[in-house]
């Protein structure tokens, strides 16, 4: 059933959520034991059947954009999900408290990355991300932030939303700005700045315009977070999700 | 009857007041003005679109009579009103807001300043082609248990006569009257809850209305067929996988060809020098699995050359040999003629821009448009083939292009002028996964399924200028991300295009600069096309919810 489910699982939802359900840059990790729209069988059995909305979960039924699955392959679908979970809640691997701590102080986090209400603008909302990604992820996306890039607004019809990449500009005038990519099209791009200023600009008027897949975010090596620093940062993003998420 | 002869007493009545307009024209402005005045009069009395007109699309540039335009399917309007040196002061002269969701991928037709359009979840409408404003509106009433595999998408009609021609998602076939969108006939094609669907524009030629059939992704048996224009009977049907006995059956493994696919849900052309309809074929099923299907599966991912008047095959091509990358071959196959060459161009969803003698189906060329990985040789004919390590794995074998190809089924266009072919190219490379899947009538069938590969670059896309006669990139304008905009070409040296950001953008179509863009508020999922109505050019295309039609200030 599990084997079949697997099967099920790829065909309808690696997509999104990566294959063995570790989560993508796009659907949230599965493994994680706490899930964040419902933990029983009957609320995945919901989630998948009808889609959630307000997310980009998709309903799985026949007549809608899609191609769908039956009752039955949903429920090998939720035992396969069952046979990859990890049991134990990866927040009780470090120190939570102290990982706030390192959040608000040493390592800045907080300057720009907000986590429920409280923080900076510049990087992702973080108050649901530990509900979502896998612990592998989240040490990815503090070791080395510029190999996937977080993801931003997503249209609807486009293919893929917009990345947190780096853009340098220079205005008409010669003033030098540096900040995220909001979003971006042929012919124009809205940005907000390392002082948080929100900025639209025409790029035929730009002087200059420079994007990068260099994140702003500064990559945190095992001698400026050590690996126990780390697992308490990540315990804290986990356990404040687990929590109440985005509330 | 008394409705009846009501109406016709009015008729009458209007047309004895045009008669008199024309006395009193003709005594006005004299013979000149007397000729014109009654063949406008002709026009407006009967406004059949007959057979003939379909033939001759060339000779009423006003007019976009058919899907691509011309039979050809070079999608190029003889317009120049508007051109290179007014393009910048285009503005939009109207919206029209089907109110649906989904992608709005449909190409309208106008004859004779009546505008007919088809929306998602199978809406077809009437417009004033002036002001935009609908004439009359037809919903089909779609069951629950279609199966659209991407989107309950409708790209337009065929007209002949006073009826034009919608095929549907739940499989039917439908005759509108063009004054009032009542239907005159509605056939059944096939068992929708099986899979099978339409989503494509017909085309008509001669007296027949010919469709393709979608439903690649439910194991369906894919096929092409035509019915009579005046009662809705079927005259013919070629099946696109062979039956046991006919030539090319031994292409699938065991009973896999009565669940093989290759769809047709792209409109074909029609060469009337040769009596000769080109179609193009779809991807064999399950798409990504190729165990249990073993060999070429014909006639998936091919150029199909048919008589039109019996559906009997004249001769074939094949793009993609048991494909497993989802590479529907399902672009508008384009007639180029170059002094005494006639050939079919292509830029396939596979990566390769082919040249196909369509006198006899024989390649003259493939070269690579796009980022290729899936074939790294070729035969003796220079056709590309498969690479073995190309093949979906368990877990995941990055290929390029992607499962929704170099370019898809959005319109290229020919440009008779620059003699250049302009596509919308796609660079984004997919992650394919291959699982085992039984066969159960109206389910999914693919046989797994790919995915984008993160790791790499963002994906992006461009609109490519390329030349027929040496398969060399002329220019390209890079897109933010990949679009799935079509592209229309005018004799006023432009080319139009749309982006997934919501730009609809006009270029020169000799040097690719962009002249003009205006932001739509969605992705652009349709081809553009022209007309004139009171002697102004118009410029139209879909986007998001809305049709827009421009022209200038």
């Amino acid at each position: 059933m599990a084997k079949l489910g697997e099967y099920q699982f790829r065909s309808n939802c690696a997509f999104c959520h990566g294959l063995g359900g570790r989560g993508g840059g796009r659907g949230p990790d599965l493994t994680r034991a706490q899930k964040h729209h419902g933990n029983t069988d009957g609320e995945l059995f919901h989630n998948i059947h009808d889609g959630i909305a307000g997310t980009a979960m998709p309903a799985a039924t026949n007549g809608g954009i899609g191609v769908g699955m039956s009752d039955e392959e949903i429920w090998q679908v939720i035992t396969y999900i069952r046979s990859v979970e990890k049991k134990a809640s990866a927040a009780e691997t470090g120190d939570a408290a102290h990982g706030k701590e390192l959040f608000y102080g040493a390592t800045g986090c907080g300057t720009c990355h907000m986590m429920n209400g409280k923080g900076g603008r510049l990087g992702p909302d973080l108050s649901s991300t530990g509900a979502s990604r896998s612990v592998e992820y989240l040490t990815e996306s503090l070791r080395n932030p510029s190999k996937r890039l977080a993801q931003g607004i997503s249209e609807p019809l486009k293919d893929f939303s917009e990345e947190y990449e780096t853009v340098t500009v220079v205005t008409s005038d010669g003033t030098k700005l540096q900040g995220v990519v909001l979003n971006e099209d042929s012919f124009t791009v809205q940005m907000l700045d390392t002082r948080e200023q929100l900025h639209a600009f025409e790029k035929v008027k730009l002087r200059s315009y420079v994007k990068t897949r260099e994140s702003l975010m500064p990559a945190y090596d095992v001698k400026t977070l050590p690996d126990k620093d780390l697992k308490d940062l990540i315990a804290f993003l986990l356990a404040a999700s687990e929590k109440g998420g985005g509330q | 009857m008394k409705t009846r002869s009501m109406s016709a007493r009015s008729k009458s009545r209007f047309l004895a007041a045009l008669e008199m307009t024309v006395l009193s024209m003709a005594k006005v402005r004299g013979v000149v003005a007397f000729v014109a005045a009654l063949s406008l009069l002709a026009l407006q009395a009967s406004a059949q679109v007959t057979a003939e007109r379909l033939l001759n699309s060339s000779k009423e540039p006003q007019n976009w009579l058919m899907y691509s335009g011309d039979y050809a399917g070079h999608r190029f309007s003889a317009l120049d009103q508007i051109n290179v040196s007014n393009a910048v002061t285009l503005v939009p002269k109207w919206a029209y807001q089907t109110m649906a969701g989904g992608k709005f991928e449909a190409t309208p037709l106008v004859v004779d300043g009546i505008l007919y359009g088809t929306g998602q979840d199978d809406r077809v409408y009437a417009l004033d082609a002036r002001s935009g404003r609908p004439i009359w509106q037809y919903q089909q009433t779609l069951p629950a248990d279609i199966r659209p595999c991407c989107g309950r998408v409708n790209r337009g009609l065929a007209i002949l006569g006073d009826k034009v021609f919608v095929a549907t998602l739940d499989a039917h076939v439908i005759a509108l009257d063009s004054k009032t969108g009542n239907v005159v006939w509605d056939a059944t094609a096939a068992e929708h809850a099986k899979g099978y669907s339409f989503t494509l524009a017909p085309l008509v030629i001669k007296n027949l209305v010919l469709v393709g059939v979608s439903g690649g992704e439910y194991g369906i048996r894919g096929f092409i067929e035509a019915y009579d224009a005046a009662t809705g009977a079927r005259k013919w049907r070629f099946y696109t996988i062979p039956a046991p006995g006919e030539p090319g059956h031994d292409s699938w493994e065991g009973d896999s060809w009565k669940i093989g696919g290759s769809p047709a849900w792209i409109t074909g052309t029609y060469d009337p020098a040769t009596n000769t309809t080109f179609w193009t074929t779809g991807n064999p099923s399950p798409s990504n699995r190729g165990e249990g299907r073993a060999g070429d599966n014909l006639y998936s991912n091919s150029l199909l050359a048919l008589d039109p008047d019996t559906g009997k095959l004249k001769w074939h091509f094949q793009f993609t040999q048991h494909d497993e990358h989802d590479y529907d071959a399902t672009q508008v196959p384009v007639m180029i003629d170059d002094g005494d060459r006639k050939w079919i161009a292509q830029a396939n969803r596979n990566g390769f821009f082919y040249i196909v003698d369509r006198t006899n189906g024989k390649l003259i060329s493939a070269t690579s448009y796009a980022k290729v990985s899936w074939s790294t040789s070729k035969d003796a004919t220079g056709r590309p083939l498969p690479d073995k390590a190309g093949a979906p794995a368990p877990d995941g074998n990055r290929v390029c292009p992607g499962a929704l190809g170099a370019t898809n089924w959005m319109s290229p266009t020919y440009d008779p002028q620059t003699k250049l072919f302009y596509v919308t190219a796609r660079e984004q490379c997919d992650i394919f996964s291959t699982a085992p899947q039984p066969y159960e009538a109206g389910h999914a069938y693919y046989g797994s399924a790919y995915f984008p590969n993160d790791e790499t670059q963002p994906f992006w896309g461009a609109l490519r200028a390329l030349d027929p006669a040496t398969g060399k990139l002329k220019w390209e304008w890079k897109h933010t991300s990949p679009a799935w905009a079509g592209v229309l070409s005018t004799a006023g040296g432009l080319v139009f295009t749309g982006d997934a950001e919501g730009n609809f953008i006009a270029l020169e179509a000799a040097s690719g600069k962009v002249l003009w863009h205006f932001q739509c508020g969605a992705s652009v999922f349709a081809s553009p096309m022209s007309f004139a109505i009171d002697g102004k050019q118009y410029v139209a295309v879909a986007a998001g919810s809305a049709l827009f039609a421009f022209g200038l200030p």
